[in-house]
């Protein structure tokens, strides 16, 4: 029976559709305006199980935890120790990953190299060849060997300290890229030895070799070339972490870098970056397991790259058994990427501080995914590779700091029994138990 | 005429050895090495004007990345051969198996016999003369240089093609996207004699039908996206 009293019917809070959200509904609309798929750069946003599920454990009664500031804890690794003749010794155990000159600027990579050499690490060429602020300011330079082949020539293959055979990222593994044409100016066109303004495809597979029988061919040649000196480094996404790193160490790699779905890209398409691949957190283990297998466990170095932010990231992926780390989104933020002081030009572009990613499109208001000149001024590559040190000093620090806590004297020794997990997920996917537990899902009882 | 006799020498010191010569006071002009059986990575990263002869046939990569250095193989090569090659010349005188040429960036590839598929993948300014035919998707997103064939061309040539020049005396047995037959002007007939005459292959230029890019596949179009 109607409330007589009630003068207005109360209604039904409008619900979103959880299926058909704001964003995704936005999405369909410029697909249909535009008739193409939407690209961006940067890596995976969706939320996926991350180093955030896991927890340290910490010293007790069975654990003696090293007094923070005054008992030393190493952090220094060496890369390439299966058959260079010339590893690359490291002071931190955190890299700077592989990211182009054409899609970053050159005052972006000059400060990369600059921070990265303050900081005592190396940092990485990327598709379109070395550039000479990159060369010139990092002490350490890792070169990337990659399908496109662009400016590759035998003398920047010995003026690097490492070479890094890139089969695929995390962002797509088993796609290409594309460099827009608004961003192939003439010196970026020049090294790449393509027109100017035209869109600049990069390969999805190298163009003289198939497999891992041939890898291994190829890999002899470099290293005739550079008469074995520079460890070779392979790259893979994570895609199929366990055989992907025992072909690699097969085909003869001193070092598998092993990049997982939050890994960023200069450009490629959304649906690809969100959906294909595995996060960071489910590749390491499988990989560390298939090292293991072989009996190469810190004999190939393994490097884990996506998704890294803070120390605590550095040191739990170190638990799980990498030798180092790399680290290309949370740079481009520490030189100055996404940052609040352009928030009006982020929304000029339809985008806002954190979320910008159009970084194909060249319009960067912070100068670092840009060729317009005047944009690119904007970024100081003194000051920008300052914050740089700094923000892997605090990643070093905040590793020290984790790695004292559970007791040892180098961030080497952390290990799987110094972390557990939040979430069933991450347990299984770290091979941790669940906090609380002694469960490892898929290895302990069921 | 020095000699290396990979029966008694190994790889590490062939290469070595004439990697050496970019940086000696008077570099050994001309060399030879005996028994290369099939070898991979043979004489890869010269950098000296040497001469280098290979009596027999070697394996993948042979003459990677060379520069300046003149290197011929008495035989047929391996996968890749003369792959990225910056400037010099490679003469193979059998045939050439995948990828040769591929991604070179400069210099002359003669192959006196046949070449495989992806002749000249992703080719960046390199000169390539094929005498015989070559085989499927051969100049496969080729950048810049010449790509030279006096027989026939397999399946796609020139598929997704930027700005090589594709040369062809014999039939094609089809283009990749984006290329097409393009109008032989004087400029390319002149082009077309130097390059015969330093691969030493009898043919003339008018013989030839040259192919290109027609570069509507440079800039991405949504009502191309068939062509993909």
């Amino acid at each position: 029976m109607k409330d007589e009293k009630m003068t207005k019917i109360p209604q039904t809070m409008p619900r979103q559709s959880w299926t058909f959200s704001n964003d995704t509904n936005s999405e369909i609309r410029r697909a249909a305006a535009t008739g193409i798929y939407d690209i961006r750069g940067g890596g995976a946003k969706r939320k996926v199980p991350h180093f955030d599920d896991l927890l340290f454990l910490g010293a007790s009664m069975s654990r003696y935890p090293l007094e923070g500031y005054r008992e030393k804890c190493g952090t220094g690794v060496v890369l390439g120790t299966r058959f260079a003749k010339k590893p690359i010794e490291l002071d931190i155990p955190i890299t700077i990953a592989g990211m182009s000159f054409g899609s970053l600027s050159g005052p972006a990579k000059e400060a990369l190299g600059r921070g990265a050499s303050m900081a005592g690490t190396s940092t990485t060429t990327g598709d379109g060849g070395m550039t000479e602020e990159e060369r010139g300011h990092s002490t350490k330079l890792v070169y990337q060997y990659l399908p496109s082949r662009y400016g590759m020539n035998p003398d920047d293959l010995r003026r690097a300290d490492a070479i890094e055979i890139v089969v695929g990222q995390g962002a797509k593994p088993g796609g290409g890229g594309m460099l827009l044409g608004q961003k192939i100016t003439e010196r970026v066109a020049g090294m790449r030895d393509l027109p100017e303004g035209i869109d600049q495809r990069s390969a999805c597979r190298h163009p003289d070799w198939t497999g891992p029988d041939d890898l291994e061919i190829k890999i002899l040649e470099l290293r005739e070339i550079t008469g074995w000196e520079k460890p070779i480094y392979i790259k893979v996404g994570g895609a199929r972490p366990y055989f992907d790193t025992t072909l690699a160490v097969k085909a003869g790699a001193d070092v598998v870098v092993l990049d997982g779905m939050q890994g960023g890209t200069a450009a490629t398409q959304d649906v690809f970056i969100e959906h294909v691949g595995q996060p960071t957190l489910a590749c390491i283990r499988p990989a560390v397991q298939a090292l293991q297998d072989l009996g190469m466990h810190r004999k190939v170095q393994l490097v884990v790259s996506g998704g890294i932010r803070t120390g605590a990231d550095v040191a739990k992926a170190l638990a799980l058994g990498a030798d180092a780390v790399s680290i290309g989104t949370a740079a481009l933020v520490a030189l100055g990427d996404n940052d609040p002081q352009w928030e009006e030009e982020y929304q000029a572009l339809g985008s806002t501080t954190g979320a910008y990613d159009d970084w194909h499109e060249g319009q960067d208001p912070a100068g670092i995914t840009t060729q317009d000149p005047d944009l690119m001024a904007r970024l100081d590559p003194i000051a920008a590779g300052r914050r740089l040190r700094n923000y892997l000093s605090v990643l070093t620090l905040e590793c020290q700091t984790l790695a004292r806590a559970c007791g040892h004297n180098h961030v080497h020794n952390l290990e799987p029994e110094d972390l557990c997990a939040l979430t069933v997920e991450a347990a299984a996917m770290a091979g941790v138990p669940l906090a609380g537990t002694s469960w490892i899902p898929g290895k302990s009882g069921y | 005429m020095q000699t290396i006799d990979l029966n008694a020498q190994n790889l590490r010191e062939l290469n070595a050895t004439l990697q050496a010569q970019a940086s000696a006071d008077t570099p050994e002009a001309s060399w030879e090495v005996l028994n290369p059986k099939g070898s991979h990575a043979l004489a890869v990263g010269l950098d000296a004007p040497i001469d280098v002869t290979v009596l027999g046939s070697t394996g993948y990569y042979c003459a990677g990345m060379n520069k300046q250095a003149n290197i011929t193989v008495k035989g047929s090569a391996g996968p890749g051969v003369a792959e990225n090659m910056m400037s010099g010349t490679v003469v193979i005188e059998g045939d050439a198996s995948q990828y040769a040429g591929a991604t070179g960036h400069g210099g002359l590839l003669v192959i006196k016999g046949n070449a495989s598929s992806r002749c000249g993948i992703s080719m960046k300014g390199i000169d390539i003369v094929v005498h015989g035919n070559i085989g499927h998707m051969s100049a496969f997103m080729a950048q810049k240089g010449n790509l030279v064939v006096l027989g026939d061309a397999g399946d796609a040539l020139g598929d997704s093609l930027y700005e090589a020049r594709l040369f062809v005396r014999g039939e094609v047995k089809s283009l990749g996207a984006d290329c097409e037959e393009k109008e032989m002007r004087p400029e390319h007939l002149e082009l077309l004699a130097d390059l015969l005459e330093r691969a030493g292959a009898d043919a003339k230029p008018e013989e030839f039908r040259r192919y290109g890019s027609a570069r509507t596949l440079y800039n991405f179009d949504i009502d191309n996206a068939s062509a993909y």
